[in-house]
């Protein structure tokens, strides 16, 4: 554990410098996905800082943890993370979307930091159960960590993973669900049924816990407590609000990929104060 | 009479054998398809190297490249239909466009499942995988260049295909034959018309050389094994050394080796006579492998026809 910031009060301004950056980085590029990545933003904030052992310096350590974002179109938070955790400098977000930049809209490994290539959804799971292998067969010391959407759920290669996670028992990976409840299109619960969540992942073999995915301290104690079962991978079902943070922008689903005007820019920075 | 040997579907896992003796890092990755990919052996020699992931290709493909990911050198075992079309945005995202070198093993490729139908045909499979970058293509035409595949494979740090089929193929190479990923190989020389094939076919190219010869007629039979990075070169001196080409390939007539080979010469601004051997534009014939080959003049016979008649043509 890194434990860069030492108290939460701290860890709770970097969330607020967080979300004021995406924004930034967003209008900026005049392009994004908004809401998603303020909605995922503590939890990114909680893993980096907090929880898992991987950083600039130790980043070409086989024993390093992994981080795989599933879902890759929350990719400005992930970006603003890494700048701040000390991958690459500030100035290399505003190149965000620009041509030759390798700052594209989701994740690739020519960014600094960055493990696996994601976007296409449905794919960060199976990929993490590789990775979870693969330190199963070495007895390797480190986790898997994987950030997942709630309307990817919708691809069927997650439940492939899920079965095989289970099948194999592998209680070193962390797969963590942005629960925010709303897709592109609308709640996720209209576009394609989710619920029962819980007990679906528990029938597939996981050991399930819920949180509040804005609760950094309740998150803390919880990703850092794996395995929460021997022999069981772990997920924690975050409850998240889409648009986190900006009054205008929680829980609406136009939020996806919009970006804001001038003025709602400016006032989406003025309730994103450090107190 | 040439000697027919294993299917190379065995000397891939004999290979892989003898390479995993030596390296505890050798994963093999299978969805539910050891024993039509041979592996039975290998499973039971190396039970911690193989890792079954159940009858799930997309799954096969993304842990395949988490393995790799840490470390492992991965072999993802899955019939060649399945794998390439139900895991092609895996093989696209996880595999080819993240760097993950593994080695994709397509088994059974082509019509070797014939019998079963077209759910289990992987004509398209070439034609999918040649669209995506960062993947090196290869289809060996027999049990040397199967074995020599394998190991380039192994050696390689960028992604793989290898596509397998199930018959036992016979001996084109003698001991001098040297092997190289992207480098043709002239199976028989020849002046008059040349024959570039791979995988299956070359061996039906080569009797079909063969019976052009009692008709003084002088074909070329070039091995195409690698199909992506293509032998550019090796196409080019087929044409323009020889006059006329004929490609051949287990595979639909779109997208394939004749395609890269006709591009190719399009782009050289060589105009030779030219046809496309291959699984025509329609519902394709039951029947197996050899069954359907032949129907689509995929045969001794059937390529000797064409031979001749794109000869007249040349002619005309």
């Amino acid at each position: 554990m890194q434990n860069t910031v030492n108290d939460i009060a701290s860890l709770e301004k970097k969330s607020v410098m967080y979300r004021r950056q995406i924004l930034k980085c967003i209008k900026h590029a005049n392009k994004g996905h908004t809401a998603g990545s303020l909605s995922c933003t503590d939890i990114l904030n909680v893993l980096y800082n907090r929880v898992m052992n991987v950083s600039p310096n130790n980043f070409s350590d086989p024993n390093r943890d992994r981080y795989i974002q599933s879902k890759g179109h929350s990719v400005e938070a992930l970006y603003t993370v890494l700048s701040d955790v000390g991958f690459f400098p500030e100035s290399e977000l505003y190149t965000f979307s620009k041509y030759q930049s390798h700052f594209v809209g989701h994740p690739t490994r020519k960014v600094p930091g960055i493990e696996h290539n994601t976007g296409a959804l449905g794919h960060g799971l199976s990929v993490s159960v590789g990775l979870a292998l693969a330190a199963k067969l070495d007895k390797a010391p480190f986790k898997v960590y994987t950030l997942l959407g709630d309307g990817e759920l919708a691809e069927g290669s997650n439940w492939e993973a899920m079965m095989a996670a289970g099948h194999y028992g592998l209680d070193n990976m962390l797969a963590i669900i942005d629960y925010n409840k709303l897709q592109i299109t609308g709640p996720v619960d209209s576009v394609l049924k989710v619920e029962p969540l819980r007990e679906k992942i528990e029938a597939f073999g996981w050991e399930v816990q819920e949180t509040d995915g804005h609760n950094l301290a309740e998150m803390e104690q919880l990703f850092s407590s794996i395995p929460f079962k021997a022999g069981k991978p772990n997920l924690v079902i975050a409850h998240t609000v889409k648009g986190k943070g900006v009054s205008f922008m929680e829980n609406n689903h136009v939020w996806h990929h919009k970006v804001p005007d001038d003025n709602e820019y400016a006032t989406a920075l003025d309730e994103l104060r450090l107190e | 009479m040439l000697k027919e040997e294993k299917p190379n579907q065995i000397i891939f896992s004999e290979t892989l054998m003898d390479l995993a003796a030596s390296d505890r890092n050798i994963i093999v990755t299978t969805s539910d398809s050891r024993g039509s990919g041979k592996l039975v052996p290998f499973s039971e020699a190396f039970p911690d190297q193989i890792i079954e992931t159940g009858i799930a290709e997309q799954n096969l493909v993304g842990i395949s490249a988490g393995l790799a990911s840490a470390g492992k050198n991965v072999f993802a075992v899955s019939p060649s239909c399945f794998l390439t079309a139900r895991a092609l945005e895996q093989i696209k995202n996880d595999i080819a466009y993240s760097d993950h070198p593994v080695r994709l093993v397509g088994i059974s490729a082509g019509v070797s499942y014939g019998d079963l139908g077209s759910t289990h045909h992987s004509i398209h499979d070439l034609a999918a995988l040649r669209a995506i970058n960062n993947l090196i293509i290869i289809v060996p035409a027999d049990n040397f260049e199967t074995r020599e595949a394998v190991k380039f494979a192994y050696h390689s740090r960028n992604p793989v295909f290898l596509r397998f089929g199930k018959k036992p193929m016979y001996t084109l190479h003698n001991s001098e034959t040297r092997f190289e990923a992207g480098k043709a190989i002239t199976v028989r020389e020849g002046s008059d018309l040349a024959f570039i094939a791979n995988g299956e076919t070359v061996y039906r190219a080569l009797q079909a050389a063969m019976l052009l010869e009692v008709e003084n007629i002088d074909a070329r039979v070039v091995s195409m094994h690698t199909i992506k990075p293509l032998d550019r070169q090796a196409v080019i001196n087929a044409a323009k050394e020889c006059g006329s080409v004929i490609t051949v390939e287990e595979h639909f007539i779109h997208g394939g080796l004749g395609e890269a080979c006709a591009a190719t010469l399009m782009e050289a601004g060589i105009s030779v006579p030219f046809r496309i051997a291959g699984i025509p534009d329609e519902y394709t014939v039951t029947g197996g492998q050899n069954d359907i080959l032949s129907h689509y003049g995929i045969s001794a016979e059937g390529l000797r026809d064409k031979a001749k008649k794109l000869l007249q043509l040349q002619t005309q």
